[in-house]
């Protein structure tokens, strides 16, 4: 069985140091739900009724009160800015976790996406009244397969998971169009990918079968093609790869995978690294997925929404899924039926991420092909600033070979310290950063990955160089209680997840009446 | 380059301080041959400015549906956007944070998913709702999915009132689960005979109200020919203002309820990013995809909200997750979630009267037009209407003399014999002055 | 004294009178940290040694158990599905989780007893 655990409630439970009336503590703000502090009766939104008419709800109509409190305007606005206050965010401060390419979000395409001509136009308008919406996608797509040097694009998947799920389902339907639908059933897929990539394996029906990473942080072509065999559908890799390191052998993966008549999908994860210095089709990719809001800088909001286009080679390219826009003269033409052509079928209703495709066609406007480019270059650089100027603090599982945009550090320097990766990303939660990605990849262990971006000054990386070293020096030195309560000037110190999990509270329920 | 902070010199010293000679070295793991020499073939960077001028000409090339008399709906429905949400999903602290991975200091973006779960368990009247899904069509994918975990089986039975669009995309998972799917034809009356197919294989029964068409349905039938069956039964949404007015689906006694959400708090933004509502019952929670908040408490003891029940999840489970399912529709959520809040259950319902008395209006005007037929006899914010001119090309003429007067349904259903149909949609944006510009160039469009 | 048997996956095994009761290590639950779940086998279903039979959660971690022996599931804890954190506070007893009915007790044999478990767990350290 799997045992490889951590503590997930506080060892320690604290009374509040010098309590206030209110809970607050200067700035930081306490909050009541909404359900607590609006009434059930209260709108903030004025709506003209309308005359008396005939009702054609007949016998469906809502027999009961939608039981959902208002809050007026002021109220509204009080409410989400306190909660706001709450949130760390890159605007606020280097946001440094791996793979998740936490990069600047210019406000250009915000108020981009939010013009009319692309915000207030409906999916299903007559293809002739949205030709500028068909244009972005156009701009886009030729820009993506320009970049990764593929053949054919599918705009519509909605997120990296989305995108793999894209690719995969390209990658299926085409080993059934070979007549290989019962023979290739499984995918191989190295232990450090991300979780996604087995979950989406899955989901089509297939088995995974895992291939070992080298000690090196790397697949070696000996590992797959000693997994390689006649019910091999695909390979899912990512690179640059989880440990933040370029998978060297690519080219000769991707000839044994093709050699054995399977396909090779790239988890494009980290394309970020690369854009500009190297082209995926070039290294013998089939299929790919770029999350837009990791390598073109759509924002987070939080958790979504993403945007996952996947590139497709040639051999993959007929089975793409609906709709797709082909270019009919000066006009665009909107394909949203299979209608007898190979493509496996639809990923989502309408057309895919609109105003995630505005925003980062925008990005890539914005930067050029020289902007792109540096941004890799800066983006590369930064992680290695960050890598060599730790590693003497701290202990990195592959040595001091260059890593690509982001850099991995394991938890042996902690060893005889007591304190656990979790624990120092705690501490960097009191010196006002974000911590780093932790306990990913599950490869190495008690993994700290750190993604500086493109965006951060000098300056920038210097503070945040000097206070992990300073705190590493003090978890070396004994000085636990830096650690071991951290955080304590947050809006909140650790939480219970153990109660949350065994007693889940998934919603508010009104307090029983005393 | 206005977005990287780095300098040459600085690029020069981290260079030394990493003991290398130049960026290539930082590079030299992948094979010489396939690097890229200069650039690509791309435009160079561009100013603020004239990247603006760009994408302005380009978004001219389009028709904003603000500005004509605009009646399309179909699964997206333009809606009045109080001006408070826009402005607060664009605080810094909403837009540019990650999943709350770190909860103490993501209290603002769980405490509003735990506020969201809530508010969308209400609207549906069900138990438990997640933290959302990419979209209405994606999540009604996935419910049937989770049927199949839930009911050991693998066949689901489809409404001929589902959104085509939607239809596609369970039989494209379908299809790749090799799992079954029972299409029912295109239901232009809501007079299909589900319980009929409904055996004691049946994972799922998967309906919509108010349909594609507009009719409304009575799920109850269904779920008691579903239950009867061991069968779910999912009902689906494509407006959730329509909630508003009509019985919930846990009124009627669903098991999973999934719907777009869009129509709150979101712009049409031709066709995403919207958000996915997904609620179900309490004793399905475990195999519900997607992310979840929960209620907990810190070290010192005070309420705070953290994700949970994770093990469901990709990140955890790999192959044996629930889902692929990584993030949610965090930010359009959030704006979900404010317009509701704005509206409370009161204004809610006020909007749903609105949206239906527009309709009711429209329909009187359009069906007052000779050799114009209103199909429905119940319906919400959105009917059929058929007339003698091909859908298709009714709807272009329209549109050059600028009124986009709503879907033909060939347009989704190509083949269903239908093409003389209309799906129209009116909500709060259209005014009086709108209703009578459509009717009087339909009619003179039909004349 | 029943004799308890543990495989290197760290399930135990306790034997009395032909029949085994199953559950996880005291290791196993330290290295697990707080259990949150615990899914029981179906009363009634033949399993495999090898075959996972119940799952175990923490927080971050879902855990297959794969049954120590091969034989038919006889009773299952009802208890630790409703209070899964018996399995921390006393997983080789309250927080067992299924009961078998032993279809070769030769199978055994292959499993480690008390000193040989603690021998292979210092290897791990």
């Amino acid at each position: 069985m799997n045992v490889q655990g951590r503590p997930t409630r506080p060892e320690t439970t604290a009374a509040p140091t010098d309590p206030t009336f209110t809970g607050n503590r200067g700035l930081n703000m306490e909050e009541a739900l909404i359900f607590e502090s609006g009434r059930f009766d209260a709108t903030g939104v004025d709506i003209e009724q309308p005359p008396a008419f005939e009702s054609k709800l007949g016998p469906h109509a809502r027999i009961s009160a939608v039981e959902l409190p208002g809050l007026t305007e002021p109220e509204a606005i009080r409410h989400y800015v306190r909660l706001s206050r709450n949130n760390y965010s890159i605007d606020a401060g280097l946001y440094p976790l791996g793979s998740c390419t936490m990069k600047h979000n210019p406000r250009l395409n915000e108020k981009m996406a939010r013009m009319p001509g692309f915000a207030d136009v409906h999916p299903l308008q007559p293809v002739s009244t949205a030709q500028g919406a068909l244009e972005v996608i156009e701009a886009l797509s030729n820009a993506l397969m320009t970049m990764t040097g593929m053949d054919a694009i599918a705009m519509s998947p909605k997120a990296g998971a989305h995108g793999e799920l894209c690719g995969m389902m390209a990658i299926k339907a085409a080993i059934e169009a070979r007549g290989e639908g019962e023979a290739r059933r499984v995918v191989l897929v190295p232990d450090s990918a991300h979780g996604t990539n087995p979950a989406t394996a899955a989901l089509i029906g297939y088995s995974v079968r895992s291939v070992p990473a080298g000690k090196d942080g790397i697949v070696s072509v000996e590992a797959v093609r000693a997994a390689l065999a006649p019910d091999v559908a695909a390979i899912m890799l990512t690179n640059p790869n989880t440990c933040g390191l370029f998978e060297r052998e690519i080219v000769a993966i991707t000839d044994a995978v093709h050699e054995a008549g399977a396909y090779f999908y790239c988890d494009g994860a980290n394309f970020n690294a690369i854009v500009g210095k190297t082209r995926p089709g070039d290294l013998g990719v089939d299929a790919m997925h770029i999350n837009l809001h990791k390598t073109f800088s759509t924002p987070h909001g939080g958790g979504g929404p993403g945007a996952g286009p996947v590139v497709l080679s040639s051999r993959l390219a007929p089975y793409a899924p609906v709709p797709f826009i082909v270019r009919e003269g000066g006009a665009l033409r909107l394909v949203e039926h299979a209608d007898g052509r190979e493509s496996f079928g639809r990923m989502c209703a309408f057309h895919g991420q609109m105003g995630m495709f505005v925003r980062a066609l925008t990005f890539i406007l914005s930067h050029g092909a020289d902007g792109l480019r540096q941004a890799s270059e800066d983006a590369v650089l930064s992680a290695n600033y960050i890598r060599a100027s730790l590693d003497e603090v701290m202990s990195a599982p592959f040595g001091d070979r260059p890593c690509m945009h982001e850099a991995l550090f394991d938890d042996r320097w902690l060893k005889d310290t007591g304190l656990t990766t979790l624990d120092f990303a705690k501490a960097m939660i009191d010196e006002g950063y974000h911590p780093m990605t932790v306990y990913f990849p599950l490869v190495v262990h008690g993994a700290m990955l750190i993604e500086p971006t493109e965006s951060e000054s000098k300056a920038s990386l210097d503070l945040f160089i000097m206070t992990i070293r300073d705190l590493a020096i003090a978890a070396k030195a004994g000085e636990g209680h830096r650690f071991q309560a951290a955080p304590v000037h947050a809006p909140r110190r650790r939480l219970d997840e153990t109660r949350a999990a065994r007693q889940p509270v998934l919603r508010w329920t009104k307090p029983e009446p005393v | 380059m206005r977005y990287l902070p780095l300098d040459a010199s600085e690029r020069e010293a981290m260079l030394s301080r990493i003991g290398v000679l130049d960026i290539e070295a930082l590079f030299a793991d992948i094979p010489a041959p396939k690097r890229i020499e200069g650039l690509l073939e791309m435009p160079l960077a561009k100013s603020e400015m004239a990247v603006e001028r760009a994408m302005t000409a380009i978004a001219n090339r389009s028709v904003a549906a603000g500005s004509v008399p605009f009646f399309l709906g179909s699964g997206a429905y333009r809606r009045h956007i109080p001006a408070t949400v826009d402005h607060l999903i664009q605080r810094s602290e909403f837009l540019t944070s990650y999943t709350p991975y770190q909860p103490e200091i993501a209290q603002g973006t769980l405490q509003v998913l735990f506020e969201f779960q809530t508010q969308v368990a209400a609207l549906t009247g069900m138990e438990v709702a997640n933290a959302s899904m990419y979209d209405g069509s994606t999540a009604c994918g996935e419910a049937m999915l989770m049927a199949h975990r839930l009911t050991r089986r693998n066949r689901s039975v489809v409404s001929g009132g589902l959104h085509p669009q939607y239809v596609d995309v369970c039989e494209t998972l379908a299809h790749m689960a090799g799992d079954k799917i029972v299409r029912l034809a295109p239901d232009l009356k809501a007079s299909e005979d589900i319980a009929a197919a409904i055996d004691n294989e049946t994972s799922c029964v998967i309906v919509q109200s108010p349909d594609f068409f507009g009719n409304l349905r009575d799920l109850t039938p269904i779920t008691e020919a579903a239950h009867a069956h061991g069968a779910l039964l999912i009902a689906v949404f494509t407006d959730p203002v329509a909630l508003g007015a009509l019985r919930s689906p846990g009124e009627m006694n669903a098991d999973i309820a999934v719907g777009e959400g869009q129509g709150l708090g979101n712009a049409l933004n031709f066709g995403g990013p919207y958000v996915g509502l997904f609620a179900t019952r309490a004793k399905n929670v475990r195999q519900m995809p997607g992310r979840l908040a929960g209620e907990t408490v810190d070290a010192e003891g005070r309420r705070s909200f953290v994700l949970t029940l994770s093990t469901r999840e990709q990140h955890i489970r790999r192959e044996k997750a629930t889902s692929n399912i990584c993030t949610n529709s965090g930010l359009c959520a959030l704006a979900f979630s404010i317009h509701l809040t704005l509206l409370g259950g009161v204004g809610l319902e006020r909007l749903a009267n609105v949206n239906h008395a527009g309709a009711v209006q429209l329909a009187e005007r359009l069906s007052a037009i000779p050799s114009v037929e209103v199909i429905n006899t119940h319906f919400f914010n959105e009917f059929v209407m058929r007339t003698p001119r091909p859908a298709g090309e009714l709807i272009e003429v329209l549109a050059k003399r600028g009124v986009i007067g709503g879907l033909p349904v060939s347009r989704l259903l190509p083949g269903a014999a239908l093409d003389d149909c209309i799906i129209v949609a009116s909500t709060e944006t259209n005014t009086d002055d709108d209703r009578a510009a459509y009717a009087q160039a339909l009619a003179d469009c039909l004349r | 004294m029943p004799e308890i048997r543990y495989s290197k996956d760290h399930e135990y095994i306790r034997v009395e009178s032909g029949e085994g009761v199953v559950g996880i290590s005291n290791y196993a639950q330290q290295q697990l940290g707080d259990v949150v779940f615990a899914e029981t086998p179906p009363i009634g279903k033949a399993v495999k040694k090898g075959d996972p039979a119940a799952v175990v959660e923490s927080v971050k971690a879902a855990s297959d158990v794969f049954t120590p022996a091969s034989g038919e599931v006889i009773a299952v804890n009802s208890e630790v599905e409703a209070t899964p954190g018996l399995i921390n506070e006393d997983a080789l007893g309250r927080g067992w989780l299924f009961r078998i009915r032993l279809a070769n007790a030769s199978e055994l044999s292959a499993l480690m007893d008390e000193a040989a478990y603690a021998d292979f767990l210092k290897t791990l350290a």
